[in-house]
């Protein structure tokens, strides 16, 4: 369901005299469905930047990604919107919303975005939000408000509210206490039962052995830099 | 598919002064584009040649117009467009004091747009009024008070409400959230978000403030000097800009 084969990406800094820093080079994998494998390396190594390079709000400069059956290198907007609207999940470290919203529809959006019914989309998302623990008094408020670990439930229930065929999850388990982390864990190896290909990236090491099939050490994508220059 | 709005070399020049150059894009049904660039980059131009507002000097804007599929709006006759700015389109000012009649009552504004498009149902339009109101949250006690009575906020809801009411399939927006407090843009987004995914409108929004179009906008035009110098799906262009200016833009946004 993702296949990425010798991709390739540098930044260009204009502003800062036209400084290239190339951070990744030749970075091949693959996830099947019902798979999840995990991103390792150290930090900076460019697990977030592969990640970002899947979602797409990062552009490949080299190689194919493909997901679900979309090239994203050199995609159209519009075939990147369709993918993230049909097939491809992603649960990020942050959360950016409109102010104002309240969280059941924060919740409820991939699902109204996709046409479901709005009575439906709500029913499911208050039945999520009610298995990670977001007490139901918050439910009607903006999340920008709540704590980390709220803030972090919240955009997991927004990533698991579709049955994507392909998810992307970075750090889904970072601050969050042992019972919110073992119903992450349960609603990741539902994922993969039900067929999702996931690509993650967990630092927390007992997380990646409960769920992980595989690992890729992206230690190996990052190009050799001169650290003279 | 068909593009709803097909724009070709589009080129507009003020004497010497080049106001937008060479500017082409493919807006799908649907889609919402926003366009940034500091003042004076040719953003604005840009939109009011779209909107038929200002004529360009080259280029066409081919529109999937209901009846006849695309057509050159350049090339309509002037009542042909016309037409078209009452019906399909729809154009938020950024000062909503030129896009509301400002004698004319609350309800008036409405209603106004529903009548230059055959309605003459008094107790029709006065209900459908009201009910646009309530849609832009503004209390429908309010239906007969002059848009001059109404806090900046709500003139600009009203603004929106008066164009949204024909049921419009592209909206031209300039800096909709432009000189708002921030409380009250949050709210004006939070609507317009609303209102586009409901509608499933497609929307073109001018702004110079980054942060609207992240929140609003599906892809994204950056504008410097006349020339669009990059453009692409509103993250990937914020998170990772490939030209100079852009990455001058997006590294210029102060932090709260």
């Amino acid at each position: 369901m993702i296949e990425i084969s010798g991709v390739g990406k540098r930044f260009v800094l204009h502003n800062q005299g036209g400084v290239v820093l190339p951070v990744m080079e030749g970075a091949t994998l693959s996830v099947w469905p019902g798979e999840c494998v995990a991103l390792v390396g150290a930090s900076g190594a460019g697990k977030s930047t592969l990640m970002r390079m899947i979602w797409g709000n990062y552009r490949c400069d080299q190689g194919s990604i493909r997901v679900a059956g979309v090239e994203l290198c050199g995609a159209e907007p519009r075939d990147v919107i369709a993918l993230r609207r049909d097939r491809l999940g992603y649960v990020s470290q942050f959360l950016r919303v409109i102010p104002r919203v309240p969280t059941l529809r924060v919740v409820a959006e991939p699902l109204l975005a996709q046409g479901m019914a709005e009575p439906e989309a709500l029913e499911r998302a208050r039945a999520l939000l009610a298995r990670l623990n977001i007490p139901r008094r918050l439910w009607s408020l903006s999340p920008t408000t709540f704590s980390g670990g709220e803030q972090q439930r919240v955009n997991i229930a927004r990533g698991f509210i579709l049955d994507w065929p392909v998810m992307l999850l970075d750090e889904p388990t970072a601050s969050l206490d042992a019972a919110n982390r073992a119903v992450v864990l349960d609603l990741i190896a539902e994922a993969k039962a039900r067929g999702a290909a996931i690509l993650g990236i967990f630092h927390d090491a007992d997380a990646r052995a409960a769920v992980c099939d595989r690992e890729v050490d992206v230690t190996g994508f990052t190009p050799a830099r001169d650290l003279s220059a | 598919m068909i593009p709803l709005l097909q724009v070709e070399g589009l080129s507009k020049f003020y004497g010497h002064h080049l106001g937008c150059a060479d500017v082409n894009f493919t807006l799908w049904p649907g889609e919402v584009m926003g366009i940034v660039g500091e003042s004076g980059s040719g953003k604005s131009t840009l939109l009011n040649c779209l909107a038929g507002h200002m004529a360009p000097d080259t280029g066409r804007v081919m529109f999937d117009t209901r009846d006849l599929g695309p057509r050159d709006t350049l090339a309509m006759s002037e009542p042909e467009r016309r037409w078209l700015a009452r019906t399909d389109w729809a154009f938020v000012h950024q000062n909503p004091r030129d896009g509301l009649r400002m004698n004319v009552s609350a309800g008036g504004n409405v209603g106004d747009r529903l009548m230059a498009v055959g309605a003459r149902h008094y107790g029709d339009i006065r209900a459908q009024a009201s009910d646009w109101l309530g849609r832009v949250e503004i209390d429908a006690g309010r239906i007969d008070e002059r848009p001059r009575a109404f806090s900046g906020g709500m003139q600009q809801r009203l603004q929106i409400a008066r164009n949204l009411v024909t049921g419009p399939r592209l909206v031209f927006m300039d800096e909709p959230t432009g000189g708002l407090d921030v409380s009250v843009q949050a709210r004006l987004l939070d609507l317009l978000r609303g209102l586009v995914q409901r509608l499933g409108l497609s929307a073109v929004i001018v702004t110079h403030d980054l942060a609207v179009v992240r929140l609003l906008a599906d892809r994204l035009m950056v504008m410097k000097d006349g020339h669009v110098v990059e453009e692409g799906l509103t993250d990937q262009v914020l998170d990772d800009p490939q030209h100079a200016y852009t990455q001058l833009l997006v590294s210029s946004v102060l932090q709260v």
